[in-house]
């Protein structure tokens, strides 16, 4: 690019953001009081709606003037609804699982009567003298935030807020320079597929660049579908405009000029907000003909997937948009050689794309800095399950497992003992407590039998059995398996008919050989990614839990407890209060009966096993006990009528 | 052309060829259902036909390695037995084995490939896996019994090839992928009349020509 243009492209965004700027102070500037509530699908499914009408309702009736500012994800799930309020003369605080009620009283005490209300703080979002800031709490002081960092602080459907804190100044820096330095920079900076399988991203871009043919296309795989993982989401629904970015930064070094964002249709906010994006990109010129004025031309769309696991394969993901069956194709040739329509193709996950912009701003060395050597830059993970701090959380890479489950995410709740914690969603592994100390990279993890994946991350308590766990995800793969290949469609169902036997209490011996062999052959046999590491909760759980396999299959006993064929529930007579009932109303199946001394028992022919009636037990007698195997459970006799 | 070693023998084939149409060509027989001779784009869902190749630390299906010159191939290690017995158990604890009522007995490949491997017919570790799919008797020339169906998706193939748009493909997922006519009955009626490719292709009797012996009552 010569002189002249360059200048021409620095002009033409520097006008874009004066203008965001200017936008953006103009909403601070008529009352500077704002309130910011995170409206992504999480924060709506804890009440979100609810929460701004009382605030606009509060608002109104105290004719106090404040902007409602809707923003995306913080990724604090566990303190939904969250709420930001920014006013004069105090730092911008966080207030947590906000309710209408402390919407109502927060508009009164602090908005009107400067009380900002202490016992509902999260914490201060800038250091100040009144109140501790949130960076005091490791959730935040030890997240490292590249990818999030404006997601739950803008606006998603408005570019400008986008804008004004620094967006899109990476697509006008990538424009003024050769295609070559742009990819040298994603090279220089070690990034690699937060997709699941960590291949470099600059090399795969600098393969489409390389390859001669015309009609090259860039997609964006936003068809997420780990049980239990949703950053994709909460990213596409939070900050889309970072993802259009680096999908215009992408097209532009490999020489594209189309882009699919592919999100999956189940996503419908996701797919609204991206739509929207892209509009508002068009509009200002940052997307479409002649971007920024020079000759690089861009049209992107969303393509909405139906809902098939095995289509964020790459190759079923590109059958899929050609309108085919979404079976995998083997690979070699890969999408890079021949994809979308026989081009050579990028296909890239969101949180890659995303990495992309504040590497091009910062220049490569910069991520090389954060994580590890061999994975440089930061981790998203949705960590769910049995943890206090659940939600997504950003980290840079070579953090300790140990680190982001007890330090970050506030360990496991109910005093309960830590068992094990499953990387990497159907794919990964259940790690024990043994691997607690692994450093959070790609090649750490796979060589500790789990797999980075595409970041969801189940956390599970001492109450959980792992055979069961292992049964779960070879529920959910045999069901997504596309049916093509031998392996994966009939290889997944025996074990998982195995498992579900096992868990029956029906198990033989021989059986935990069968599963390990099985699964040795399906990973090696498959077509696709699918199939190669449907087994691995499988041997995971063999391998770090064979005990619980074999007391299932010798003893018919489930340690967790967990498995209903295998429990029992029974009432401790020395314990029972005579004359209390509080059990009997609980029951479903009235397997509860009055003994000839007035105390309760259970027919254990009756009993579904629900466990209620353990709840319902007053605290002080506490004479409900669940044992396995259910012949542990003493045999009480019901007395005869009458 | 080019000149390959296989199990120690020297072979020529064509440049481009497959690995395993070379053998094949050469009288080398390696198990296979899905691939069709001539087949552009091999679909490689058997996976039957791994071998393994020097150079490679896994077997590989033959079928979507095309032949290089002085390439090393060995078709009969242990490790690639074991993958081949595996694929096959799987194929057989689906396949209602029932040869004497079967048109296909004799000819049929599930027969071959367990003579081949010397597996028998019988299975070994796994337990028969009952598909709850009843005979679809929808489409007026054709009758399609699932529990012989080994999914090798020959007949969509050669459909697609015959009339452009093929009027039978997969259909479902996972363990319950059936191959479907989607109830097309009036489009049959024109494209399906006098063709009867997949039946003919069908290589375990699953696909059958209506009013034929041998189709098992509903």
């Amino acid at each position: 690019m010569n002189h002249k243009s360059k200048e021409k492209l620095l002009e033409a965004f520097a006008s874009i953001k004066t203008e965001a700027e200017k936008r953006f102070e103009k909403i601070k500037g008529d009352s500077n009081q704002n309130i910011f509530i995170g409206m992504a699908t999480c924060g709506l499914a804890s009440g979100a709606i609810e929460v701004k009408r009382a605030f606009e309702e509060a608002l109104a009736e105290q004719k106090i003037n404040a902007h409602m500012i809707s923003v995306g994800c913080f990724g604090h799930c566990y303190a939904e609804p969250l709420v930001i309020i920014d006013k004069p003369g105090f730092p911008p605080i966080l207030y947590h699982n906000v309710t209408p009620g402390k919407a109502n009283l927060l508009v009164k005490a602090f908005l009107r009567d400067d009380d900002p209300v202490f016992e509902h703080v999260l914490g201060a979002m800038e250091e100040n003298e009144l109140i501790p800031t949130v960076m005091e709490f490791p959730r935040f002081s030890q997240e490292k935030r590249v990818v999030m960092a404006k997601c739950g602080l803008i606006d998603p459907e408005d570019i400008y807020q986008y804008i004004a804190q620094g967006g899109y100044s990476a697509l006008a820096k990538a424009l003024a320079v050769d295609p070559e330095q742009v990819i040298f920079e994603v090279l220089e900076s070690g990034l690699r597929g937060r997709g699941g399988a960590g291949f470099l991203t600059g090399k795969k871009w600098q393969f489409v660049q390389d390859a001669e043919e015309k009609g090259k296309v860039v997609i964006c795989n936003a068809d997420e579908g780990d049980p239990g993982a949703y950053m994709d989401r909460a990213i596409l629904e939070s900050n889309p405009h970072q993802v259009i970015e680096g999908v215009a930064i992408c097209a532009y070094a490999v020489g594209a000029k189309r882009a699919i964002v592919y999100v999956r249709a189940e996503y419908p906010l996701a797919v609204k907000i991206v739509q929207k994006a892209i509009e508002q990109a068009r509009e200002l010129r940052l997307l479409g003909k002649g971007i920024l004025g020079t000759d690089f031309d861009l049209d992107i769309r969303v393509f909405q997937g139906s809902g098939a696991f095995v289509c964020g394969e790459e190759t079923a993901l590109i059958q899929s948009i050609q309108g085919q069956r979404g079976m995998p194709q083997p690979r070699p040739p890969y999408p890079a050689q021949t994809g979308l329509w026989g081009k050579p193709t990028v296909i890239n996950n969101v949180k890659t794309l995303a990495s992309v912009p504040p590497i091009v701003e910062k220049g490569g060395k910069w991520l090389k800095e954060i994580g590890t050597k061999k994975s440089p830059g930061t981790a998203i993970f949705s960590v769910v399950g049995d943890t206090v701090h659940a939600g997504l959380v950003e980290i840079p890479m070579g953090v300790t497992l140990r680190s982001l489950v007890f330090d970050i995410c506030g360990g496991v709740p109910n005093q309960k003992k830590f068992k094990a914690v499953q990387i990497g969603g159907p794919s990964g592994g259940c790690l024990p407590e043994q691997f607690l100390d692994t450093p959070i990279d790609f090649d750490s993890l796979t060589e500790a039998g789990a797999m980075m994946g595409s970041g969801g991350m189940v956390v599970m308590d001492e109450n959980t059995c792992m055979i069961d766990v292992a049964r779960y995800f070879l529920d959910f793969t045999q069901h997504e398996s596309c049916g093509k290949c031998t392996f994966c469609r009939i290889g997944t169902k025996h074990l998982l008919d195995t498992l579900e036997r096992i868990t029956k209490g029906e198990g033989r011996d021989g059986d935990i050989e069968l599963l390990e062999g099985l699964s040795i052959d399906i990973k090696e046999g498959s077509l696709c990614g699918l199939g190669k590491t449907a087994p691995n909760p499988v041997l995971t759980t063999i391998e770090y839990f064979r005990d619980e396999y074999e007391a299932h299959i010798q003893e018919k006993r489930c340690p967790a407890m967990m498995c209903r064929a295998l429990t029992a529930y029974y009432i401790d007579l020395d314990k029972c209060a005579r004359g209390c009932d509080a059990c009997v109303g609980s029951c479903p199946t009235e397997s509860i009966f009055t003994t000839r001394d007035r105390k309760k028992a259970i027919d254990q022919t009756l009993c579904v096993k629900c466990g209620e009636c353990m709840t319902a037990c007053p605290s002080e007698y506490d004479a409900v006990r669940k044992v396995s195997p259910p012949e542990l459970a003493p045999k009480i006799e019901r007395p005869e009528e009458g | 052309m080019v000149t390959l070693i296989v199990d120690n023998k020297e072979i020529e084939t064509q440049e481009g060829s497959t690995l395993l149409q070379a053998c094949l060509d050469n009288g080398i027989y390696i198990p296979n259902l899905c691939y069709l001779s001539g087949i552009e784009d091999p679909p490689g869902s058997c996976r039957l036909c791994f071998v393994e190749i020097e150079g490679y630390d896994q077997p590989r299906t033959s079928c979507r390695v095309r032949v290089q010159q002085g390439m090393v191939v060995r078709t009969n290690t242990e490790h690639v037995r074991r993958l081949q017995k595996t694929a096959f158990e799987l194929l057989l604890s689906t396949h209602h084995v029932d040869c004497r009522n079967c048109p296909a007995n004799k000819k049929c490949e599930l027969q071959r490939i367990a003579k081949f491997l010397h597996f028998g017919l019988k299975l070994k570790r796994l337990e028969p896996l009952e598909r709850d799919i009843e005979v679809e008797h929808e489409h007026p020339f054709l009758e399609y019994i699932p529990t012989r169906c080994v999914l090798c998706g020959k007949c969509v193939f050669v459909c697609r090839k015959r009339n452009g748009q093929p009027m039978l493909s997969f259909a479902k997922r996972g363990f319950d992928t059936v191959i479907s006519f989607f109830g097309e009955k009036d489009k049959a009626v024109d494209v399906c009349k006098e063709c009867y490719a997949c039946a003919e292709i069908c290589p375990v009797g699953a696909l059958l020509v209506k009013d034929s012996p041998n189709i098992p009552n509903p």
